[in-house]
């Protein structure tokens, strides 16, 4: 059977599938938008209970990883090896580096009792329960998608390594390079929804 | 490559033998086999429930069980007909068996990917089904899921809603698989306006399977998450609101319906020329009209709620862009029965199952508009007139387009050809089996028969047992066209048993596994008969 390789359908075909993937955000910004007009004022205070600096810090870490993607694409079109595999190495730190920043966010939260389903929630007006449960929803889900995407980007990095992604054939490098500029890209929609509209 | 032997892609060849030869394969003629055996034991599944819910209603009062039960049986009909039949349907079986066929190419875009489709449709139907028999009973909310009750129900809702969601990004990557192929994998020569029908219909389908999808998917989740969490999106309680669930569902299950008719649609116009023997009459018109199905259906779905709670202004303009999607609709039918006229008409099974399509969709579609006005929807709404519409819909339309893509390829699957006459036998249990069966519902729905209720007043007794003895009428149909096709081996079919123009026939039956000797070069349009 001769194989037939297409880089345009693979690229297609994965920017199909980001479509997908915006419209599943796309949902729960919907959520959020009647949520918000319904309960503007409560949204307005309970967003000061989120800390910016952390959200900051993850917007800029992410907005880095995007760019040594990137990098890491056109190093390996240049057949430079060595530089592909450390360009998506850290990339995979920075995406680290988000995971221990929302630990910490997240644990501070949990901590205090703020979590859906709590006593303490339940009991808070309405837009407080919606907004903190629409931070989790949404964070939790974007959080799901970076570790997808770290799990795919590791296994690009292997295969930069072994040279089975090269200069030659680096639709799969491309395609992963698409899925974590997602993952960016929805953050950057969370981020100000979330953290910076108080 | 002078002396190459073609091997039939139903022998095996490959590394397993049997049953494994099957489920490792990523040809795309024995992944559509696969979905039709699957699909086939849930449907018989499905029929069955659908008739136990007939038995209990033959008589007011309760017969055989409780109306606990009969909750859980509508539903689990209603999952595993919508989630694991109609939905996948037309496009998983003969999308994947027929389009890469019918446009010339050696297999889909991504072969692995569509296995791995057939995969998770497994896993989503096993895990809807098993909501059956874990947790704490069958769930009992309807195949909608509508908040807040399924958040309130301590039934089983989890498993079935997490399978829905399995299901339908089972259904997002055949979208994918078939869009790329139509774009990257046709023949040379042929151009978008050269390409059969029913890739058309796939392709318009496609699109509708990846753009809305996701929304369902992600309205499980939060269903799912409401009931695990309480984050409180739907839940009044928590300030939440169940009409924004109504709206999210039904933003994917309306557009589903079209999932489900499109390619229903696109196999009878490639069964209407075929028998007619002529030019399928008006050809842009009816692949142009797939799309505007699939652009105005995405924006009709709060007609479904027009008793929920919405504003005067939204309701109009959803009923007016209800009216506008029947037009392309009714473009269909009127080139499908032009195409016929003066043709030279043989009226084979596949043919006969297409005519009784038409009728039943045009009484499907011709009461939907009554539900589509505003006024009249109030009256019949939630009765059992819309189950009756439904059903005229989906399986009138849907069912009956099924069994006339299976008696048009059946002798392409599996080179073999089955017994006309119980062929048409079947067809005519079946069709007066069905009229019987959902006609009365009309009628006692007008009369203000409840939709999903287990007892009833006297006065709809008779409708009732109308309906009963067509619902096993119907069964009486299935079970004849089954074993006409499934019970033994008929003669050996020729590779052009009914004369058709398009390229699946022109390669052998069964047709070997890489489809194409040569990949053919396309220099005309489709259909060109004399």
């Amino acid at each position: 059977m001769e194989m037939n390789r297409d880089d345009e359908g693979a690229k297609l075909g994965m920017w199909i599938f980001i479509f997908t993937e915006i419209l599943l955000f796309g949902g729960l910004f919907l959520v959020y938008a009647v949520m918000r007009n319904r309960y503007s004022d409560e949204f307005h205070q309970a967003a000061h209970q989120l800390n910016a600096f952390i959200g900051t810090v993850n917007t800029v870490v992410l907005l880095l990883s995007s760019a040594t993607v990137a990098m890491s694409i056109t190093a390996v079109r240049k057949g430079e090896k060595r530089k592909g595999v450390l360009f998506i190495l850290i990339t995979l730190l920075c995406a680290g580096v988000f995971l221990i920043n929302k630990y910490f966010e997240w644990g501070h939260k949990l901590s205090i009792g703020l979590y859906p389903g709590s006593e303490m929630m339940v009991g808070l007006k309405h837009g407080y329960i919606l907004f903190f449960s629409l931070y989790f929803f949404m964070t939790g889900l974007h959080v799901l998608h970076l570790i997808a995407g770290s799990i795919i980007l590791t296994i690009i990095m292997v295969r930069i390594q072994i040279g089975s992604i090269n200069a030659g054939n680096n639709v799969l490098l491309e395609n992963g390079g698409l899925y974590w500029h997602l993952v960016d890209l929805i953050w950057i929609f969370l981020f100000p929804l979330l953290y910076l509209i108080t | 490559m002078a002396e190459t032997i073609t091997h039939s892609y139903l022998e095996n060849t490959g590394r397993y033998k049997g049953i494994l030869a099957w489920l490792t394969s990523t040809d795309h003629k024995r992944i559509g086999l696969m979905y039709m055996y699957a699909m086939m034991v849930f449907f018989i599944v499905g029929v069955l429930l659908g008739e136990l819910m007939r038995l209990e209603l033959f008589r007011p009062g309760q017969q055989f069980y409780s109306a606990q039960t009969y909750n859980g049986i509508f539903t689990i009909h209603g999952i595993i007909m919508i989630f694991t039949v109609v939905i996948p349907g037309l496009a998983a079986v003969f999308g994947n068996f027929c389009m890469p066929l019918l446009i010339g190419a050696r297999d889909v875009a991504f072969p692995r990917l569509n296995l791995f489709s057939w995969y998770l449709y497994i896993l989503g139907a096993a895990i809807a089904l098993s909501s059956q028999f874990l947790g704490n009973g069958p769930p009992d909310t309807g195949w909608t899921f509508y908040a807040p009750y399924s958040i309130q129900t301590h039934t089983n809702v989890v498993a079935a809603v997490f399978g829905a969601f399995v299901l339908g990004f089972s259904s997002i990557l055949t979208g994918l698989n078939f869009i790329v192929t139509i774009h990257r994998l046709r023949a040379a020569g042929m151009t978008f306006f050269r390409m059969p029908l029913f890739p058309w219909s796939l392709y318009a389908t496609a699109w509708i399977q990846v753009l809305a999808t996701p929304i369902v998917g992600i309205t499980l989740l939060m269903v799912i998450a409401e009931r695990w969490l309480r984050i409180g999106f739907f839940d009044p309680s928590l300030g939440g609101d169940p009409i924004l669930y109504q709206h999210l569902f039904w933003i994917y299950s309306h557009p589903a319906v079209y999932i489900m008719i499109l390619p229903a649609m696109g196999v009878i116009t490639e069964i209407i020329p075929t028998f007619a023997q002529r030019r399928v009459f008006g050809y842009k018109a009816i692949a142009l009209s797939s799309l505007a199905i699939a652009l105005v259906g995405y924006f009709v779905w709060a007609h479904h709620m027009y008793t929920s709670g919405m504003s005067i202004t939204a309701r109009w303009v959803f009923s007016l862009l209800t009216f506008l999607v029947a037009v392309p609709s009714a473009i269909k039918v009127f080139n499908w029965v032009t195409t016929m006229y003066k043709g030279s008409i043989s009226v084979k099974p596949p043919f006969l199952f297409a005519l009784g399509f038409i009728f039943l969709f045009m009484i499907g579609g011709l009461t939907g508009l009554s539900l589509g006005s505003l006024a009249t929807d109030i009256h019949v709404h939630d009765t059992s007139y819309v189950v009756a519409h439904f059903h005229y819909i989906i399986f009138g339309g849907v069912g009956f387009a099924f069994f006339a893509a299976l008696h048009y390829w059946y002798p392409k699957m599996y080179g073999r050809m089955y017994n006309f006459r119980r062929a048409n036998i079947a067809f005519g249990f079946l069709f007066v089996g069905f009229n019987l069966l959902y006609f009365p519902q009309f009628v006692i729905g007008i009369m203000g028969m409840p939709r999903r209720y287990f007892d009833y007043l006297p006065q709809f007794t008779l409708g009732h047992q109308l309906s009963t003895i067509g619902g096993f009428i119907l069964l009486i149909g299935i079970i004849i066209m089954l074993v006409n096709l499934f019970s033994k081996k008929g003669v050996k079919a020729p590779d052009n048993p009914w004369g058709g123009k398009t390229l699946e026939w022109t390669i052998p039956s069964p047709p070997p596994v890489e489809n194409f000797d040569e990949l053919p070069v396309i220099t005309g349009e489709p259909y060109y008969f004399e």
